[in-house]
């Protein structure tokens, strides 16, 4: 059975009739071609599909789309604004926080709901924060500089 | 992973929850036990009634003489919670390691106790704390004490048509002396021995006790000797080495490929003696 969903995703207002299994990850990637959110271990542990649902760091591997409707949902590519890097996205950029790449989506959605309710964290804040984001090239050293960066940029 | 075709209804109140409920029918709170569930297709069910939309049962609130934290409530609401930590702090302790960010930002304490999962950290605490389960069904509300609640492998109480609305944790002495700890496994972050020790002094001396334990057997139980033979003595180093042993007495306990039978009925003894220390 097809169930109508209204979705606002970075801004825009998406609505459609989508199956109630779908995920959320899965309507993102396939429905909107929104390629940004990652599908990582599928199992709610890597923190790749990482996006914001209403305001909130949310693994969208383990929601389901129809849960959202009437939501708004933030992904990595609604992270910068008429072309101009987040802060976030600028600290990746400048600290190489990023190797493979993989990852950098779901650490950047993680960090950036960390800054909103902890502009200045410590060190040790940022990597307790990340502990639901997994590199597996193990660069966390520079992803806690990137982050630290858009601290300091966003202060 | 795409789990099996079902039809889905949304929920605006309990009510309305309870009306959905039926034949081949699953509740679905936070998701995050129930979709990984579905995903794997351990779980089919036709119909999924969503009530985590519903407003009244996300609320944490001060009911006198217990705090009422909403079935609905997500572990990171419990994390922050400021009266929960002044009257219970081990349930912000757990709340906070929970999981990650994201799971608790979505995951609830009604569907964490619903799913039971053997090795799940609320199961200790609610035990612990001597706390109350409200659910509800077509014909009313009725009250579980956690002692009843927890009933096997993946089985609780809860009877089909029911609603989990809230949990009541009593502001009790014993309650504003409690800790939670554990050895978790370290991706998952479940417990493979998680301890709830609840105590109540009467000045340097064990009033009484209530000790919960979570992780080691098929389900969560109490270390009712310990907790008995703790009553009465100076809760020092001496008391806690010579009353905690045995913690799995009485317990069939878990072996997986993280801890075998003999190394998680060790972790038991001292993941309870931490407990105690941090409380003596």
């Amino acid at each position: 059975m097809a169930n109508k969903i209204s979705i606002n995703v970075n801004g825009k207002m998406h609505t459609g009739a989508i199956e109630a299994r779908k995920l959320l990850s899965d309507y993102l990637r396939e429905d909107l071609s929104l390629t940004g959110t990652h599908i990582g271990c599928d199992t709610s542990s890597c923190g790749a599909c990482t996006i914001h649902l209403d305001g909130k760091a949310v693994k969208s591997c383990t929601i389901l789309a129809v849960q959202a409707d009437g939501c708004s949902v933030t992904t990595v590519e609604g992270l910068a604004t008429n072309g101009e890097l987040h802060p976030i996205q600028e600290g990746f950029k400048e600290e190489h926080g990023l190797q493979c790449g993989f990852c950098t989506p779901g650490m950047m959605m993680t960090a950036t709901d960390l800054l909103k309710s902890n502009p200045n964290p410590s060190e040790q804040e940022i990597r307790d924060a990340l502990e639901g984001n997994f590199c597996r090239c193990t660069g966390y050293h520079n992803i806690v500089k990137s982050i630290q960066y858009a601290a300091k940029k966003m202060a | 992973m795409i789990p099996t075709s079902f039809d889905y209804k949304k929920a605006n109140s309990v009510e309305e929850a309870l009306s959905m409920l039926g034949d081949d029918t699953q509740i679905l709170g936070g998701g995050h036990s129930l979709i990984p569930a579905l995903k794997l297709r351990l779980n089919s069910p036709g119909t999924l009634v969503d009530i985590s939309k519903i407003s009244s049962i996300k609320e944490i609130s001060d009911g006198g003489d217990s705090i009422a934290i909403g079935g609905g409530a997500t572990h990171a609401s419990i994390a922050n919670d400021k009266s929960l930590d002044q009257y219970c702090p081990m349930m912000g302790q757990a709340a906070r390691e929970i999981g990650d960010i994201q799971v608790r930002n979505v995951g609830t304490i009604g569907g964490s106790i619903a799913h039971a999962d053997p090795a799940a950290d609320w199961p200790a605490i609610l035990l612990a704390a001597d706390a109350r389960i409200v659910v509800q069904n077509k014909n009313g509300s009725r009250e579980i004490a956690a002692d009843q609640f927890f009933k096997g492998f993946f089985e609780t109480a809860l009877e089909e048509g029911e609603i989990i609305t809230a949990i009541h944790i009593p502001k009790s002495q014993k309650n504003s002396n409690s800790c939670y700890v554990k050895f978790k496994q370290p991706a998952s972050r479940f417990a493979i021995v998680g301890v709830a020790a609840a105590v109540e002094m009467d000045g340097s001396v064990v009033k009484s006790a209530r000790l919960g334990l979570t992780g080691v057997g098929e389900f969560a139980y109490r270390a009712t000797a310990i907790e008995n033979a703790l009553t009465g003595k100076p809760l020092n180093e001496t008391t806690i080495n010579e009353v905690v042993q045995n913690a799995t007495e009485n317990t069939n306990v878990m072996s997986d490929h993280f801890a075998s039978e003999k190394y998680r009925a060790h972790l038991a003894n001292v993941y309870l003696k931490r407990a105690l220390r941090k409380l003596g």
